[in-house]
């Protein structure tokens, strides 16, 4: 292979700079059969990166179910799995991360993370109709933090409102941990009619290779490479330039114009410039179809003066496409891209050599075999060790913290606490109802989006699709990962009985899950331990629900000079509800409802009877230790049915899950978390009754954080109805009080909480809102 | 009834307004891409919302030269009805079609919630049908959408009875707090001086079906489409 003028020579340095350790890079000259050229050194790289290759991770993805009779397209086959959601539709949703990026850069570094999972949305031929996200800053105290959160909360607006897709729900959590390294995932799910499921392959011997969308500069060069490393000062400062930048206008027309080219059939495969860029979009293709790909890098639209292949070949810039076409059908394409004056090139062709030929006029820079380089990156089993700390929180009890004195003030700091406080301040910034199809908004537990004919792609021309009754998806993203940090496989199976718990409240069946694996360095056998146990839970929960992982992302290296981040495996899980009128809420809807407990009050084998690592413990007591709760999976899954049946029988008003904050947060939230519009909210109080509930703590029975628990209100005619229901279901359920009055009022064995709802509201409302205007 | 809803790159709600007036009003309605030259037979003309141009320069500033504003000129100049939404109302406004300016939000941030809004006159097409002395409730999703107009215009628009919406409370009082952008005046809506162009930045397109929580919206539509189909006539106040 030629060898330009200005290539640096391969060296030792060269090499581990890439991030290439010399057993890889003998594996490449094994596979070369001679030296790679500079060109080459950087196309292994990035393809080898974490970020393309999961070669630390590939090993523990395979424990994850990936099968249902559901799934169409499954986990790591393609760029975003596919699910059937009945009446010859499907759904295909992913989520990722964007973590460094943004703690360089927060306003493009989350911008360019919503705008990449698009692209993976569209390209399997889904139009993308909803966005999700969970964040995970340091503390607000913190004016650095809050500059980080709020560019990242712009960025994700500015990206998601132009382009014109509802951000639909999230979460973010706030911890010391993530000081310095924030997580920015993002969630995009798209409908398409089975029959329009489009494949990233480069099929088709003599096809013409179309590059289309904006010209290629120098910015996002071998990101994906600085994502697979630790986050330092200084790596921060020089990887400025490793942020790409994005465009959510041309985006939105490259979008439209790939579904309407996709209508036309002349399409052969189609793959998204993310990662790796041009470099992992046409050895993947390749490496699907069993071809080989050829393109000449002087046809490449180029934004900046004297690129050199190196930088073309790692330019990560954004809202490109690589599109095979049928040959002799290239002029439609050409016709559809000038209808929204997009910039198109052709340039190259597929091959029958299985080789990626690069050549820049005419003379070769880089001919490698695509599918060793997009297959058969090293795969690593990492040495895993428990954690140190896992002793001293092991040994943790109750015995030195006494019960508290004055619940009343622990339930106004927790509603106020920011990782429990209403995220409104984040929600109001982000379009929510584009595409008119929000059924239930951000500020429920889960999201509730109404699927209907414009939310599916365009079809050929004259063509006209059967009628469908509209469907009901619901979203929710989740995980604490604190309990992760205290029990990693206890945690990552309450990461995933969470999420299905928050779709099970709003009347939904789990179809599938995706997952972000953020964790830290893999090489610290400490580290691995977390993420290889979490992993194993995570799984378990994925099976007992029924909601097999469809394909998600591993972020590692997540770690400041601070130390490494609490171990964190986003979970987003996708349900159907098939009917309106099982949607359901989290909020109170009327005086005089009774208001159940689904689920035991206290699980009687936990001697932190919920407390370990609670928001409570953490906030009020100073303690991020302890054992946290378990979940019974088989209890869990027993409890969602029960629910969804009540709720399709119409007994259930509202119902919302204990999470953070325990029963007490619950309630109150459930108070006062019905928002109708600017400065008006409708509040209820309650009136409830736990004196007849054994427990050996008031802070536990409160605010601990017992797994396997929903408040739901139903019509006073139907208490006694469900509360049987329940039981001859397997399900504990006790009524603890009524929807009456301004005030929540909790009466205990020993002590009272009682609160006006207006105050709790304004704590919980306003709390994060404050915090910003100190910036 | 026969709409059209332009369709500019960049347009995001085109959808939405499809929807309302189609599926749940009933009435024709066909997408026209801004590149076409004329509007064809059509009875009002709804310019939706989005980015088109992706708000660069400033928002609406390069739709208004796309080639179909020229027919949308002169159907609005031979009576015909246009009806702005949020991204609409900004290149209306541009084009000269609608007077003020919708500057960035007070708040320097994009907002999306629901508001209410007050209707300042139902001496127009747009809000014949509304029931007097009812407030709307619908949502708000924008950036730049401040109301604002020197002293003359605004004056001048109280005088002939063009402002047609006003944010305001749960009570209808249109306070400081219920306004969510820093509009002058509170002003959320309004008309050109022959009381057929009108543009507004809330959404009643997103608030037109009990299911979305609010059927609010619906009368605005409702009104449209019953001044034409009665051939009402508006005289300016």
């Amino acid at each position: 292979m030629a060898t330009t003028l200005q290539d640096p020579p391969i060296t030792p340095e060269l090499i581990q700079k890439h991030g290439l350790t010399p057993d890889e890079y003998g594996r490449i000259k094994g596979i070369l059969g001679r030296d790679p050229n500079y060109t080459e050194l950087g196309i292994f790289s990035v393809m080898w990166s974490e970020h393309c290759s999961y070669k630390n991770t590939r090993l523990l993805l395979k424990g994850f179910p990936t099968k249902s009779e559901k799934i169409l397209v499954g986990a790591g086959e393609e760029n975003a799995g596919i699910i059937d959601i009945g009446d010859g539709l499907a759904i295909a949703f992913k989520i990722e991360s964007h973590n460094h990026p943004s703690a360089v850069e927060p306003f493009q570094g989350a911008a360019t993370g919503v705008g990449g999972i698009i692209r993976d949305i569209f390209t399997m031929g889904a139009r993308p109709v909803a966005a999700l996200n969970s964040l995970r800053f340091g503390e607000l105290t913190n004016p650095e933090v809050r500059r980080l959160f709020a560019g990242v909360v712009s960025g994700i607006a500015h990206y998601g409102n132009c382009f014109g897709i509802p951000t639909l729900c999230g979460e973010v959590y706030f911890d010391k941990t993530y000081e310095g390294n924030p997580l920015v995932n993002a969630f995009c799910l798209g409908v398409l009619r089975h029959e329009q499921i489009a494949r990233g392959a480069a099929k088709g011997i003599g096809n013409p290779v179309f590059y289309v969308g904006p010209a290629t500069g120098r910015d996002g060069l071998a990101g994906a490479a600085f994502a697979s490393q630790d986050l330092t000062e200084e790596s921060a400062e020089q990887q400025r330039g490793a942020v790409q930048v994005g465009d959510p206008f041309m985006e939105k027309l490259v979008m439209e114009a790939c579904l309407e080219l996709l209508a036309t059939g002349a399409v052969a495969g189609i793959q998204d410039m993310g990662a790796a860029g041009l470099t992992c979009s046409t050895c993947e293709t390749a490496a699907r179809a069993n071809t080989g790909i050829e393109i000449d890098l002087a046809k490449v639209p180029q934004r900046a003066p004297n690129m050199t292949p190196y930088e073309i070949m790692l330019s990560e810039s954004q809202e490109r496409m690589l599109i095979i076409v049928k040959r002799g059908r290239e002029a439609e394409v050409q016709k559809i891209f000038d209808k929204w004056d997009l910039p198109w090139a052709e340039i190259g062709f597929v091959t029958d050599t299985g080789r990626m030929v690069v050549k820049n006029n005419g003379s070769g820079v880089a001919d490698i075999p695509a599918k060793n380089l997009a297959d058969e990156a090293p795969i690593y089993q990492r040495e895993s060790r428990e954690p140190a700390y896992m002793k001293a929180v092991r040994e943790f009890t109750l015995n030195g913290i006494t019960d508290t004195t004055d619940p009343t003030a622990d339930l106004s700091q927790l509603l106020a606490w920011p990782t429990i406080a209403s995220k409104n301040w984040v929600y109001r910034q982000y379009d929510y109802l584009v595409r008119d199809n929000t059924i239930v908004p951000p500020g429920s537990d889960a999201a509730v989006l109404r699927i209907k004919e414009d939310s599916l792609p365009p079809l050929p021309n004259g063509q006209k699709a059967p009628a469908f009754a509209e469907k009901f998806i619901a979203l929710s993203v989740d995980c604490n990962a604190v309990y992760v940090y205290l029990d990693p496989y206890e945690g990552g199976k309450i990461a995933v009985a969470e999420c299905a718990r928050n779709l099970a409240c709003s009347g939904a069946t789990p179809l599938g899950t995706t997952d972000n694996l953020n964790f830290a360095n893999p090489h610290n056998p400490e580290l691995f331990y977390q993420l290889r146990k979490s992993v194993e839970g995570l799984a378990e929960g994925c099976r007992a629900f029924n909601a097999p992982v469809t394909g998600g992302n591993v972020s590692l290296y997540n770690q400041s000079p601070a130390g490494p981040i609490d171990p964190t495996p986003t979970v987003a899980m996708v349900g159907l509800i098939e009917k309106s009128e099982h949607i359901t809420t989290q909020w109170f809807k009327a005086e005089g409802d009774v208001i159940i407990l689904l689920g035991d009050a206290i699980d009687a084998d936990d001697p932190l009877q919920g407390l370990g690592g609670s928001a409570y413990l953490q906030l009020i007591r100073g303690e991020k230790t302890g054992l946290p709760p378990r979940v019974d999976l088989v209890k869990e899954k027993n409890l969602h049915d029960t629910l969804r049946n009540l709720i399709r029988a119409g007994l259930v008003k509202s119902a919302h899950d204990c999470s953070e904050g325990g029963l007490a947060v619950a309630l109150a939230e459930s108070c006062i978390s019905n928002h109708r519009a600017r400065g008006t909210d409708t509040l209820f109080g309650a009136n409830i009754d736990l004196t007849s509930i054994n427990s050996s703590r008031i802070d536990a029975l409160l605010f601990g954080e017992t797994q396997s628990r929903i408040v739901i209100s139903v019509a006073p005619s139907n208490g006694d109805k469900v509360i049987a229901q329940a039981k001859t279901s397997g399900v504990p359920a006790v009524q603890i009080g009524e929807v009456a009055g301004s005030r929540l009022s909790i009466k205990t064995k020993m002590m009272s909480i009682d609160a006006p709802v207006e105050e709790l509201h304004d704590q919980w409302w306003n709390s994060i809102g404050r915090a910003m205007a100190s910036t | 009834m026969n709409f059209a809803v332009l369709q500019f790159p960049g347009t995001n709600r085109e959808q939405d307004a499809v929807h309302i007036l189609k599926n749940v009003l009933g009435h024709s309605a066909n997408l026209v891409w801004h590149k076409q030259e004329s509007l064809g037979n059509v009875d009002a003309v709804i310019v939706p919302g989005g980015f088109s141009y992706g708000d660069y320069l400033r928002t609406g500033a390069v739709a208004r030269f796309s080639p179909i504003m020229q027919d949308v000129q002169r159907f609005a100049a031979s009576g015909g009805h246009v009806l702005g939404i949020c991204n609409g109302f900004q290149i209306l406004c541009e084009a000269g079609l609608l007077p003020g300016a919708l500057v960035r939000n007070k708040s320097l941030q994009f907002r999306c919630e629901h508001v209410f809004l007050k209707t300042a006159t139902r001496n127009s097409p747009f809000t014949a049908k509304i029931p007097e002395g009812t407030l709307m409730r619908v949502p708000i999703a924008h950036g730049e959408g401040c109301y604002f107009a020197d002293e003359k215009t605004l004056n001048d628009l109280k005088v002939k009875d063009q402002i047609l919406w006003q944010y305001s409370d749960a009570k209808g009082g249109l306070t400081e707090t219920a306004n969510p952008n820093g509009s002058l005046w509170n002003i959320a809506g309004v008309l050109n001086e022959s009381r057929n162009v009108a543009g507004l930045m809330p959404h009643p397109e997103n608030a037109s079906e009990p299911l979305l929580g609010s059927a609010d919206g619906r009368a605005v539509f409702e009104s449209l489409v019953h001044s034409l189909a009665n051939r009402a006539n508006f005289q300016p106040a």
